[in-house]
């Protein structure tokens, strides 16, 4: 299943997933649910246990986003599995500091860091 | 030199139309030289406050219209955020800080308004929402 334009670039290091995010800004409804679809996608149909998230091009996002990050979370722990942020620039970071979302999830300075803390 | 820019529009319940106004907006803070990190705040509390308008407020009907009066100028922008939905009590929307709140999908909103504005404030009717932003310093060019 993919409903709409693929939003992630995914790449596989031995067996762990890496999901980039393609936008820029991630706040339009529509397009968030396309991204939501695409990242459960990840677990529900091709069983991925171990993902990482790469917001490197993220430059804006929404509480809506934020929303969504956390079914994914939920959904990865339900599934076992391990998910990791990383590459998060300090805007967004803060955002999630705001929110106290950072302790919730596992967000790691860089792609390289997050593929060796699995 | 200031570029003060004011304007009232009222757009239907569709988040394109909302995303139309937030970029006039943005251009303004931009012309006006809000700096990047202003920018963003302003940008993420309008994101915010436009869609909960649309969303919450107006529950997506296309009969209901959202009114937006916006003013930048060098010194400062304000936007104000009216739906024709019934209005809601912002005590009444649970803090999604609270350690039992914090895996809960929604309530963020209001929160980073707040956070990256100067004033967020509703009116008693709760249909309309207020934000302002005094203009960070920013160091001499």
């Amino acid at each position: 299943m993919s409903t709409g334009p693929r939003r992630l670039d995914i790449e596989e290091v031995g067996d762990i997933t890496i999901a980039k995010f393609v936008d820029k800004k991630i706040l339009d409804e529509t397009n968030i649910q396309i991204i939501g679809n695409q990242l459960f996608g990840l677990v529900d149909e091709d069983g991925r246990k171990k993902i990482v998230l790469d917001f490197s091009s993220v430059e804006y996002l929404s509480s809506a986003a934020l929303g969504k990050l956390i079914q994914m979370d939920k959904k990865v722990k339900a599934a076992k599995g391990k998910l990791k942020l990383c590459a998060i620039r300090p805007e967004i970071l803060e955002v999630f500091q705001i929110t106290r979302l950072d302790k919730m999830f596992d967000i790691r300075p860089s792609q390289d860091s997050a593929l060796e803390s699995f | 030199m200031s570029r003060a820019k004011e304007r009232r529009i009222s757009i239907p319940s569709d988040t394109a139309e909302g995303a139309v106004v937030q970029e006039e907006i943005i251009s303004a803070l931009e012309e006006n030289g809000f700096s990047d990190r202003d920018v963003f705040g302003a940008r993420l509390a309008l994101e915010e406050a436009i869609v909960n308008a649309i969303k919450h407020g107006n529950g997506l009907d296309p009969d209901k219209q959202v009114h937006i009066h916006w003013k930048v100028d060098e010194s400062q922008m304000r936007v104000e955020v009216t739906d024709e939905g019934p209005g809601f009590q912002v005590e009444d929307v649970p803090d999604p800080t609270d350690d039992e709140n914090l895996e809960r999908p929604c309530g963020r909103g209001i929160m980073l308004m707040k956070a990256f504005m100067t004033k967020v404030e509703y009116s008693p009717s709760g249909n309309s929402v207020v934000l302002e932003k005094v203009r960070s310093e920013v160091a001499a060019q």
